[in-house]
């Protein structure tokens, strides 16, 4: 009994720290279910966001300030992207704009450390690291209160999102976007309004994730390489899917806890750093659409 | 291509190239350089990351495969060769060299399975796989640094027919021979029937196939020798620059680094390859340089560490949007400009003029 409580304990710390991930991948979906443009700077935009956060609150501005402060500096980020980099390489092909986004990713990795310096910053949310001790009583397990608040803050930005896409104009008007932008414009839905509203929404939803993993690992550069693991969330669960990147973080987050500590062992441990890349090869084998992606179709 | 072919299917300006390029490297170079500090920090780097820009090159400029593990297959050749000349007695230093490309070209392909199957984005992430993989190996099983704790391991002299190289210039000619070589061997597949299967999957797979090229063998074809170069490069790398072997040195910036050597170098040339890798890498340089001569060191090196990230961020994007085709474009517009006097003639201007020059 002991060993299936340790399993699940194993397991429900890999979905909550999944949840993590699905909070960065959902930053990707939004701007590929725009644009067909796979950001590869959503990492860097985590960073950004959550140290420009930690900056203007250094800086004396209270959180809820700080917060909307950063908002609208994402906002303006989102702007310039759209104008200096999305709209002169439309029509190019996929490829082309990954490779614009991954420059764009360097751009805002070196704009952020020129900024607020290179040294890890603490951010305190107010929301302890550390097990809660009204579960642990009831339950047995040992669940921590961010990795908690995390899952809260996921599910609701999700509901959010799932209800804009689904129930607003705008939220029409984005999907007519993702699906055909040539006729989407010539029936006057304005494109650029619309690219410059899902970057914001893109880097909101960064700011919240730079948040949640700041508050447990410090604000500091290894964040980017943090938001790379989103990519195997986002080949499991599909690019264009909102349910696919939180469901696909989920298998990422147990799975990799699971293999670590019942695999690892075998193979000297620290199995974490590559066993999501190799499981997403897998599943790409297996369904390269991702769980809940569109079937690929390609015309020639 | 109207130039005749004087020997070997090689026209007279290849030859004219090969010849100064040979000169140059082997005869000018090393009685103009002194310093070892040009040696040893910057032609040896280039000529190294070169080479593994090439191999990026093949993979992603010619075979359109978009590929992002260079350094892995660097560390692999890197620690291949360490092995082979540790534990293999009496291995000549070239065929350590062969091997460990060979051992970086099996992982090449085996990374490379995934490329049959998908594209784009999702083969860049089938392909990071190999990147943290290898580097997880090579750091957690302590037989390939030789149960060394200390986790920088000393790189063995480079010794070829019993005569040691271990001169800033010894060195330098060692390296400049064989990525000459290598790249020799490249224009030569890029050419040839291989390069020409690389191009047309590139540029529309499906046609590719119905011409009768078979996507299995051309693209692990591409992989495979893509990351010999790499492992052929990443050793050398190791012996001749770093001197020492730490996994750490072949993380994923320094993918990162080839992938924007071969982007801003300008993809689908050998040429972009070597013109990229210079200027990653004597950016940096030059920008520290005005760090510390203009600015007298008023500028914190970790600033202009961020300003360097920016501009390479910064220029790719202004090379996508303005001139795709990258460095090597532009050095053969001011080529054409100073030879021919007149402004040069775009692409499809040339074709159209090739297409004519045929029919008449």
């Amino acid at each position: 009994m002991t060993e299936f409580l340790f399993f699940l304990e194993v397991v429900v710390a890999g979905l909550l720290a999944g949840t993590m991930y699905s909070l960065v991948a959902l930053g990707f979906v939004l701007i590929y279910k725009a644009s067909s443009t796979f950001n590869f700077a959503q990492g860097a935009m985590v960073f950004f966001a959550v140290l420009a956060f930690v900056g203007f609150m250094e800086l004396g501005l209270p959180f809820v300030v700080a917060f909307f402060v950063t908002i609208l500096l994402m906002g303006l980020v989102g702007f310039c992207t759209e104008r200096l980099v999305l709209n002169p390489l439309m029509n190019q092909s996929e490829d082309t704009l990954l490779m614009a986004t991954i420059g764009l990713g360097f751009v805002l990795e070196g704009l952020a450390q020129a900024a607020w310096g290179v040294e890890v910053r603490r951010l305190d949310l107010g929301i302890g690291d550390f097990p809660i001790p009204w579960i642990i009583d009831t339950t047995g397990l040992f669940i921590s209160a961010l990795d908690l608040t995390a899952g809260l803050v996921a599910a609701i930005l999700i509901v959010g999102l799932a209800l804009i896409f689904k129930y607003t104009k705008m939220g029409l008007g984005l999907r007519a976007v993702a699906d055909d932008p040539g006729a989407a414009s010539s029936i006057g839905i304005p494109l650029g309004n619309i690219m410059l509203l899902v970057w914001t929404a893109a880097g909101i939803v960064a700011l919240v994730a730079g948040m949640m993993w700041g508050a447990r690992a410090g604000v500091q550069f290894a964040l980017v390489d943090l938001a790379l693991k989103a990519l195997p969330v986002l080949i499991i669960g599909g690019f264009s899917s909102i349910p696919g990147a939180i469901v696909g973080g989920l298998i990422i987050g147990a799975s990799e806890k699971v293999l670590e500590v019942y695999v690892g062992p075998y193979f000297g441990g620290a199995i974490e750093g590559w066993a999501p890349y190799v499981l997403a090869i897998f599943f790409l084998l297996w369904r390269p659409e991702g769980l809940f992606g569109e079937k690929i179709i390609r015309r020639v | 291509m109207n130039a005749k072919t004087v020997f070997m299917g090689y026209t007279r300006g290849d030859i004219v190239n090969f010849a100064v390029a040979i000169i140059l490297a082997l005869v000018i170079v090393p009685m103009v350089v002194k310093t070892d500090y040009w040696y040893s920090s910057i032609l040896i780097p280039w000529l190294c990351l070169a080479l593994a820009a090439v191999g990026q090159q093949i993979v992603m400029g010619y075979a359109g495969q978009l590929a992002l593990g260079a350094a892995g297959f660097m560390a692999a050749g890197a620690f291949a060769c360490f092995n082979l000349i540790l534990r293999v007695p009496y291995i000549p230093f070239p065929l350590a060299l062969v091997f460990s490309g060979l051992i970086a070209a099996a992982f090449g392909v085996l990374f490379g399975l995934p490329s049959l199957r998908v594209r784009g984005i999702y083969l860049m992430v089938a392909t990071l796989a190999s990147q943290f993989f290898i580097i997880w190996m090579i750091d957690k099983f302590g037989w390939f640094k030789n149960y060394d704790t200390s986790g920088i391991i000393t790189a063995q002299d480079i010794v070829i027919f019993g005569k040691p190289f271990t001169t800033p210039l010894e060195m330098y000619l060692v390296v400049v021979v064989v990525v000459m070589v290598l790249t020799v061997l490249a224009i030569n597949m890029t050419r040839g029937s291989t390069g020409r299967s690389w191009m047309a999957v590139r540029d529309m797979d499906i046609a590719a196939e119905s011409m009768g090229i078979s996507l299995l063998k051309t693209k692990l074809q591409a992989f495979a020798i893509s990351a010999f170069f790499c492992g052929v490069a990443g050793a050398l790398f190791a012996f001749t620059y770093l001197k020492s072997l730490e996994p750490v040195a072949f993380d994923i910036k320094l993918s990162f680094k080839i992938l924007f050597m071969v982007i801003l170098g300008g993809l689908g040339t050998i040429n972009g390859a070597f013109i990229g890798a210079a200027f990653i890498l004597l950016f940096p340089v030059l920008l520290n340089s005005i760090g510390n001569n203009v600015f007298h060191g008023a500028i914190d090196s970790t600033i202009i560490s961020s300003i360097e990230q920016v501009v390479f961020g910064v220029l790719i994007i202004v090379f996508l949007i303005f001139e795709p085709l990258g460095m090597a474009k532009l050095y053969d517009n001011i080529k054409q400009k100073f030879r021919g006097g007149s402004a040069p003639k775009d692409k499809k201007k040339r074709e159209l003029d090739a297409a004519s020059s045929e029919a008449g």
